[in-house]
């Protein structure tokens, strides 16, 4: 099991379907931003996992890994700022009540 | 009377764990790995499930920490220790200390929500089966042209690639969280000037 490609890329698919799900019907927006960073981590997992079955690209997964990991940081910082900014503007942390642009 | 509550919880979350790797181990005749993998990895959805359906954020939090870790774990046993040591520092040391104090400044005492899904969670429910099932399918369909068995890469000859190969997007990257840190900054900053609290 943990000698095969595809174990390892169909736990990454349900990692990643797992954090869609939480995308699409948590209202609170650092459970969104959380549900993104899990389905980063289900990419991240699927290049290691490539990285290391794939002789071609042995160093190279792990390097891609690597940069996806600082681009996540930055992400999480930018949104986590965005968040908070609106918090203090509207009070709530819930999405669906952030409708100014509806009214 | 929690205590015992508490105690039947560890044992439940303990069954969990260990239940895949004894399954594995002995009735399947896997190796260790094999039992490794099959226990992180039940670690790791029961927590993200988790991530994504308990009504208390602080312990939605938490339970992304696990997440990690044995993510973290799954990356040791696919012979990547230097991606799960970043993944250590970087998300369970950075990203979710991050995340915590953003929950922490965004919870309002008047009402923690009481309706923790979108009136959309049922179709959102069936799209995310629909979407792991259809990878599962494409996944196993797919012939990858793998190696029979997993490489071990030794962390000079990472080192070695990612400052020869890969300086220069090394590089880009850097330049990426000092912009990062100054937008954080810029953005969550209060501004006194226009309207003092």
């Amino acid at each position: 099991m943990a000698d095969s490609l595809d174990a390892y890329l169909v736990l990454a698919g349900a990692l990643f379907a797992i954090g869609t799900f939480g995308f699409l019907a948590r209202r609170n927006a650092i459970s969104m931003l959380m549900s993104i960073e899990l389905m980063l981590n289900a990419v991240n997992l699927a290049i290691v996992a490539f990285g290391s079955f794939i002789p071609e690209l042995k160093a190279d997964g792990s390097v891609i890994a690597l940069m996806v990991m600082a681009v996540a940081a930055a992400e999480a910082t930018v949104g986590l700022a965005i968040v908070i900014a609106i918090y203090r503007n509207r009070k709530t942390p819930l999405v669906d009540e952030y409708d100014a642009m509806r009214r | 009377m929690r205590a015992w509550l508490y105690l039947l919880a560890a044992a439940i979350a303990g069954a969990i764990i260990t239940t895949p790797a004894l399954l594995v181990y002995v009735l399947g005749g896997g190796t260790v790995d094999d039992a490794l993998f099959a226990s992180l990895a039940t670690l790791m959805l029961v927590s993200a499930l988790a991530v994504v359906t308990m009504r208390d954020i602080i312990r939605c939090g938490l339970a992304m920490i696990v997440s990690f870790l044995a993510l973290a774990g799954i990356y040791v046993v696919a012979g990547a220790p230097l991606v799960a040591a970043a993944q250590v520092i970087v998300y369970i040391g950075a990203i979710s200390v991050l995340i915590l104090f953003a929950i922490m400044l965004t919870q309002s005492k008047a009402g923690p929500a009481s309706l923790v899904f979108q009136t959309q969670a049922v179709p959102a429910a069936i799209a995310a089966i629909v979407l792991a099932v259809l990878i599962a399918l494409g996944v196993s369909a797919t012939d990858w042209g793998e190696a029979a068995e997993r490489v071990r890469l030794a962390t000079s000859a990472l080192a070695t690639v990612l400052f020869r190969d890969y300086v220069l997007p090394f590089e880009v990257v850097s330049v990426l969280l000092l912009a990062a840190v100054i937008g954080g900054v810029f953005i969550a900053k209060r501004e006194t000037e226009q309207e003092p609290d």
